[in-house]
């Protein structure tokens, strides 16, 4: 079926072909050919005005981790561009499927500093899986479907369109097309039997193996084949940040959050397991801390799906690529079915240790300011712990992900490898489209709701029901933890003088409340998560709490700080 | 043969390859799809990861619609290894491996221009020339052109033996050029497969 319309039109029926039903956007100059399409296309195509295209590229991330599928953002050229690069370089290193689509002056002025011109290209080549200028209405099709291939497939990551606006206007013969093969771009490696089977020995032969999962598992859709693996052969496991639901939070053998801020336990046996076995997981200098004495008396087993990450930053004994849904199950096969009790019960010193320094403290306390701890384990709980927990970076996303829990798959979004300070509320909008059904909690600090809040105005428009707890300590508080840790307490520009929330609650009929109280945050939380729609909740929380326990950057994974030395 | 000059730093001029310690110098051939921006893609990887180009050579391969880069540089093998998987990655290329110098036959080619009335004063500049087995491709009243294809320590060793006696005005070097030594085509031999995997993705939808 072939017949005359418009580029911009093209790349409607090419958005459709691929599924996408809902887009991210600001219009502009150079795209606006599209969104003039778009006008006609509204019904099959949900377009979210954001107030700012970085609200656009992180709505896009939190609809993709929370859906699976690829987020799509829409942009005009020059800033509109520009705007994305942090999303863009977030989506890469946290392995997020996203398309992003950006005008682009046309092609007869490419080059001469033309107004709203930049060489997006040749920004994003080094921050997005594929960047490609669309310069003919012919390539339209073919690059769109291509896109959402690269984007979707594998290891997945962004990519980015920037569409020549000549090439939006030109009328031509589309034609659709469907992209599912590139000759030089394996994204699944072939699985090979004789890893599987080696690492079965392996296994097999170990008397303390340990798994660490990471947010490979929830991208392979392989939460049931995990699971098999661990209670099969009876092998504790630790979360990455990313990979905190991919195993439920009460799992017998989740023995919590690996890394910096993670749990003690998991944290120490990565140094005393014989067997340290990977799953999608990128040994994150955040997880491993000092690599010189990480995990040295273990053999390693990484599975991957990037073979760009084998032997990156640890050297491992056998990488066992592949589609880990596949190679988990592979291996589950041919793993004894046993028990190593005395190991798993070797945790739990560890566990207790912990608690009584660290976890009672922060969930249970009785008298001063309201705790981050308490407030994200009071909302979790409340939410049943089947909520999606968004969170901002910093101490707010330490702490969500240390107290939140998880019963379900895909419920982390959180800005990882990048550590985007604004990303939460964005994310958060996206997240509520990608998940319609569920609750979704987002937490932050003053300082990153600060960043992007202007898109609480697209909530406001969308009714988005984002659930917003504001973890409000008048401090930039993670960077003030390290001041007081590791620069002498000298509070070089954490302080930060806040306006009055509700007020701005107010203006944009967004519900409001502000708890200090510890008697009142119960009853806070209910009537937030009972209140349908949007809901901004202000915690006033202690200034200067720290997250603990904390491997000091560049310690050994094992030597983790229970307490602040003063 | 002349002696090479190892010294480069107190002459100034001279070109030759500063071997760091602990490190080897590395071949990486390089296939990709003859796409635009690729170049400043795989270079990117390099800077990223700290490590110099020594040298680069782009052209099209034997295969149709397949470039091929040649490009060396000083690193260990756990680095050699790193920046192939990652250039690898990128969407559009399509192979890239490292080689170190026993298995590849390598060749460079150079200019030299030299002045030829110091030619013509000094018989050591033609002796110099004759022994390096290089050739003189022109000659006016100005100047000579001499051409000298071979491996990188042959090329430097006239260069410098030229350079000691003054008479170079001018002096290029070619980036490295090489094939394997390898009884087996890896690049072919992954096509192959990749067109029997396109012929069974045919069945279920369109390909690239």
């Amino acid at each position: 079926m072939k017949e005359q319309i418009s580029g911009a039109e093209a790349l409607m029926r090419s958005l459709l072909h691929e599924g996408v039903d809902i887009l991210f956007g600001y219009p502009g100059g150079a795209i606006m050919p599209v969104y003039d399409a778009l006008y006609d296309y509204r019904k099959e195509l949900n377009h979210i005005l954001v107030r700012h295209e970085q609200g656009a590229v992180h709505a896009a991330q939190g609809y993709a981790r929370v859906s699976g599928k690829v987020g799509c953002a829409i942009v005009t050229s020059g800033p509109g561009a520009t705007n994305t690069i942090t999303g863009i370089a977030d989506a890469m290193i946290d392995s997020t499927p996203m398309v992003v689509i950006c005008g682009q002056v046309g092609t007869a002025m490419l080059g001469t500093d033309a107004f709203q011109e930049v060489d997006v290209v040749g920004i994003t080549q080094p921050i997005s899986k594929w960047s490609y200028q669309i310069r003919r209405a012919e390539d339209i099709a073919w690059a769109v479907s291509r896109a959402f291939y690269i984007a979707r497939s594998g290891r997945p990551g962004p990519v980015v369109l920037d569409f020549a606006k000549n090439a939006q206007t030109e009328i031509f013969e589309y034609e659709s097309k469907k992209v599912d093969f590139i000759r030089s771009y394996e994204p699944v490696p072939k699985m090979e039997q004789t890893a599987v089977e080696k690492a079965a020995k392996m296994i097999n032969d170990s008397v303390t193996p340990f798994v660490l999962v990471g947010q490979g598992v929830e991208l392979g859709d392989a939460r049931e084949e995990l699971r098999a693996l661990l209670e099969k052969a009876q092998i504790p496991a630790g979360c990455t940040m990313l990979g905190l639901s991919a195993l439920p939070s009460d799992h017998p053998l989740n023995m919590g959050m690996l890394g910096m801020h993670g749990n003690l336990g998991p944290n120490v046996m990565t140094n005393q397991c014989d067997l340290l076995i990977a799953v999608g997981m990128r040994f994150d200098d955040r997880v491993t801390g000092n690599l010189k004495t990480y995990a040295k008396q273990a053999k390693i087993i990484h599975f991957d799906i990037d073979p760009s990450e084998i032997n990156k930053n640890v050297k491992v004994d056998l990488a066992v690529l592949g589609n880990c849904k596949e190679t988990l199950a592979a291996v589950t096969e041919l793993v004894d079915k046993t028990t190593h009790q005395h190991w798993i019960d070797s945790f739990k010193p560890y566990e207790e240790k912990e608690f009584n320094k660290v976890i009672n403290k922060a969930l249970n306390p009785t008298e001063g300011p309201l705790l981050m701890g308490e407030v994200v384990r009071k909302v979790s709980e409340a939410a049943n712990n089947e909520a999606v927990l968004v969170t901002d970076v910093g101490q707010n996303q330490l702490f969500g992900c240390r107290y939140f829990k998880f019963s379900k798959g895909r419920s982390v979004v959180t800005s990882g490898g990048c550590g985007t300070m604004g990303f939460g509320l964005p994310a958060a909008i996206g997240a509520t489209f990608g998940a319609p059904e569920r609750t979704v909690c987002m937490f932050c600090g003053d300082g990153g709701l600060q960043m992007t809040i202007q898109e609480l105005g697209t909530i406001m428009e969308q009714q988005a029901p984002v659930k917003i707890i504001l973890l409000n300590n008048n401090y930039l508080g993670n960077v003030r933890q390290w001041q007081a840790m590791f620069f002498n307490h000298r509070y070089s520009f954490t302080p930060m003088t806040n306006p009055d929330y509700e007020l701005i609650a107010k203006a944009y009929g967004i519900p409001v409340q502000t708890v200090v109280n510890r008697e009142e945050l119960d009853e806070a939380v209910r009537k937030m998560l009972a209140t349908p729609g949007p809901y901004l909740l202000q915690c006033a929380v202690l200034e200067e709490d720290n997250v603990l326990p904390m491997t000091p950057p560049g310690a050994n994974v094992d030597e983790m700080l229970l307490e602040v030395n003063s | 043969m002349a002696e090479q000059h190892n010294d480069c730093k107190s002459c100034g001029k001279c070109t030759s390859y500063e071997q760091e310690e602990g490190k080897t110098l590395y071949t990486m051939l390089i296939y990709s799809e003859n796409t635009p921006g690729l170049l400043s893609q795989i270079t990117a990887v390099f800077t990223r990861r700290q490590v110099n180009i020594e040298s680069l050579n782009v052209c099209a391969s034997s295969t149709p619609g397949v470039h091929k880069y040649t490009i060396t540089c000083y690193c260990d093998e756990d680095m050699a290894q790193m920046l192939t998987k990652q250039i690898e990655k990128k969407i559009d290329v399509i192979q890239a491996n490292y080689y170190t110098e026993d298995e590849v036959f390598i060749l460079e080619t150079s200019l030299v221009k030299i002045s030829t009335p110091m030619m013509l004063e000094n018989r050591d500049v033609s002796r110099i020339v004759r022994i390096h087995g290089a050739h003189i491709v022109e000659v006016n009243p100005t100047y000579a052109t001499v051409e000298k294809t071979g491996i990188t320590s042959d090329i430097l060793s006239l260069y410098n033996s030229l350079n000691e006696l003054g008479v170079v005005l001018q002096f290029v070097r070619s980036g490295r050029i090489c094939i394997t030594k390898s009884r087996v085509e890896h690049l072919d031999e992954f096509l192959n497969e990749r067109e029997i995997r396109r012929a069974e993705n045919c069945n279920t939808g369109i390909s690239e």
